[in-house]
């Protein structure tokens, strides 16, 4: 990075720090944050609309859906996050291969499954083997998301289907008596009023979240878990830049991140409470409209 | 309508183009100098980076190397996530049920122990080893309580914090642990496993062809061995 770090062994203090912290190692440490809180960021809508969409499949008139919503919130939420997020991944990327080797290979003739290798054409490989190496690092975050999204929609139908219950049921049936369909009582009273009860459950999922990202290093994404470990570990003479085993650093400095982390979605979660409960019927929504 | 964007999307992903060249994903776990490690730039080095960059320069393939935890790194394998193994594995016949292996480029390996002092009981002591590594096999065989880890590095860590009284794994990995002094080797070296070889799946035989006539050729002409004597010193094994 810097001109004089040409020569690491020579250098004081100091320099070596500087020319050790703006390693090209270290800048994907660095790196690696953004990606855990894009992850994050992107996880967490799906994972709501997911919900959503289980909890409202939990009310419907429809037998079947009924049955899909309340079997997606129990089950996944029986089983332990890990199978989950070690299944969901491999199952999916299987899948998708599978699926492309019917569209692009379809005189493939040989067993997908042989022994215990999973064979596919070489065109249906996703991605393909001549992709560069980073579509290859989206691919796998691209799976994790779905993992993610699968087990915290679940969590996700449970709360807001609590939620869904707690709107008062005196206003669901005044929506009724005007003559409003099912889906406008839905959309115009049941949904805009529940949120303020989903929030402490869902504020809850969040935290839970933002703790569970470490699990990205199982899915092979190479995520500030794995780079503080990698970094961490103590470095011989095979290394440009030797040291003792620094982990403890490298881990103390995460767990920092993480407590920012969490604070500042609290701070965040609060002010969100106090803009919803504004006219609403509840204790916090009282207090607002005398304040 | 829905059905439209479902569709839509589901082609999408079927129908990326096709490239005409093939490239072999190189897998390792880069946690393991000097065969395999992560350098100051991030890029994987080390013995086996220079061996198989070689070994695909000879065998006219384009590569690309990615790493993979060691204890996932076979069954990564055989889903298709990369091609081969080279990651300082010993060729066993356990693993060679689930995978083949090329010839060994890598001499049949001395194990050793190291310790921070003499006079270690290794027959009742507590050794670290690596995880589903052979030098964990034959600890759990000798009678010694067994401590195993992850990495090697988390091996190093716990005999230098108490945890482990010695540390057993492949001679050239821990003798570099040794230079500063806190570590030295303790009792007899042991001799295990078959070289160490890369790795492929079994359905994978063409590939397999390829990469044995490489390393035959490197055999043949010197060139493993100027390799060999470059990262592991002029008392390694030769071929």
């Amino acid at each position: 990075m810097f001109s004089y770090c040409a020569d690491p062994a020579s250098l004081d203090r100091l320099h070596w720090f500087a020319c050790y912290l703006t390693t090209a190692k270290q800048m994907m440490f660095y790196q690696s944050f953004l990606v855990v809180i894009v992850l994050m960021l992107i996880t967490a809508p799906i994972a709501l609309a997911a919900g959503l969409a289980g909890a409202l499949a939990g009310r419907s008139h429809v037998l079947p859906l009924r049955w899909i919503g309340w079997a997606y919130a129990n089950i996944v939420r029986g089983v332990p996050d890990i199978a989950f997020f070690l299944f969901v991944p491999i199952a999916l990327d299987q899948g998708i291969e599978y699926l492309r080797l019917k569209v692009k290979c379809p005189d493939w003739t040989e067993p997908v499954r042989q022994g215990n290798d999973f064979v596919v054409c070489a065109a249906a490989k996703m991605p393909l083997n001549s992709a560069p190496q980073y579509v290859h690092e989206l691919y796998g975050i691209a799976l994790a998301i779905a993992a993610y999204t699968f087990v915290f929609g679940a969590f996700g139908a449970n709360v807001l289907s609590g939620a869904m219950r707690a709107v008062p049921h005196a206003q669901l049936e005044t929506a009724e008596a005007y003559g409003m369909t099912r889906g406008q009582i839905t959309r115009r009273i049941l949904l805009p009023q529940m949120w303020v009860y989903a929030l402490p459950g869902l504020s809850n999922l969040w935290m839970i979240l933002i703790k569970a990202t470490p699990l990205l290093f199982l899915l092979g994404v190479e995520d500030v878990v794995y780079w503080a470990r990698e970094l961490g570990g103590s470095k011989t003479s095979a290394y440009t830049y030797a040291h003792p085993d620094w982990r403890l650093w490298y881990f103390l400095v995460l767990l920092v991140f993480y407590l920012l982390l969490t604070r500042v979605s609290e701070i965040a979660f609060a002010r969100l409470s106090r803009r919803l409960s504004r006219g609403q019927a509840t204790a916090a929504g009282m207090k607002e409209a005398r304040a | 309508m829905k059905k439209t964007i479902l569709s839509t999307a589901l082609l999408a992903l079927l129908a990326s183009p096709v490239l005409a060249q093939d490239v072999v994903r190189m897998g390792t776990e880069g946690a393991y100098p000097p065969y395999n490690f992560i350098d100051d730039n991030g890029q994987v080095a080390g013995f086996e980076r220079d061996l198989g960059d070689e070994l695909c320069k000879r065998a006219a393939l384009t590569c690309e190397w990615v790493t993979n935890d060691w204890d996932s790194i076979i069954p990564n394998l055989v889903s298709g996530n990369y091609d081969t193994i080279m990651a300082g594995m010993s060729i066993t016949d356990e693993r060679k049920e689930v995978i083949d292996f090329t010839q060994d480029y890598y001499p049949p390996t001395e194990s050793i122990y190291i310790a921070p002092e003499d006079g270690v009981d290794l027959k009742t002591g507590v050794i670290a080893a690596q995880t589903g590594t052979i030098q964990a096999g034959y600890v759990a065989e000798t009678g010694a309580t067994l401590l195993e880890f992850a990495t090697g590095d988390e091996t190093i860590a716990a005999v230098k914090n108490g945890e482990a009284d010695a540390v057993f794994a492949d001679k050239d990995f821990l003798l570099p642990y040794t230079e500063d002094g806190s570590l030295k080797v303790v009792g007899d070296p042991v001799a295990l496993g078959g070289g160490i070889g890369m790795g492929l799946r079994k359905s994978d035989t063409a590939l397999k062809d390829k990469f044995d006539a490489a390393i035959t050729a490197m055999k043949e002409d010197g060139s493993l061995n100027t390799l060999l004597v470059k990262y592991f010193g002029k008392d390694v094994t030769q071929y």
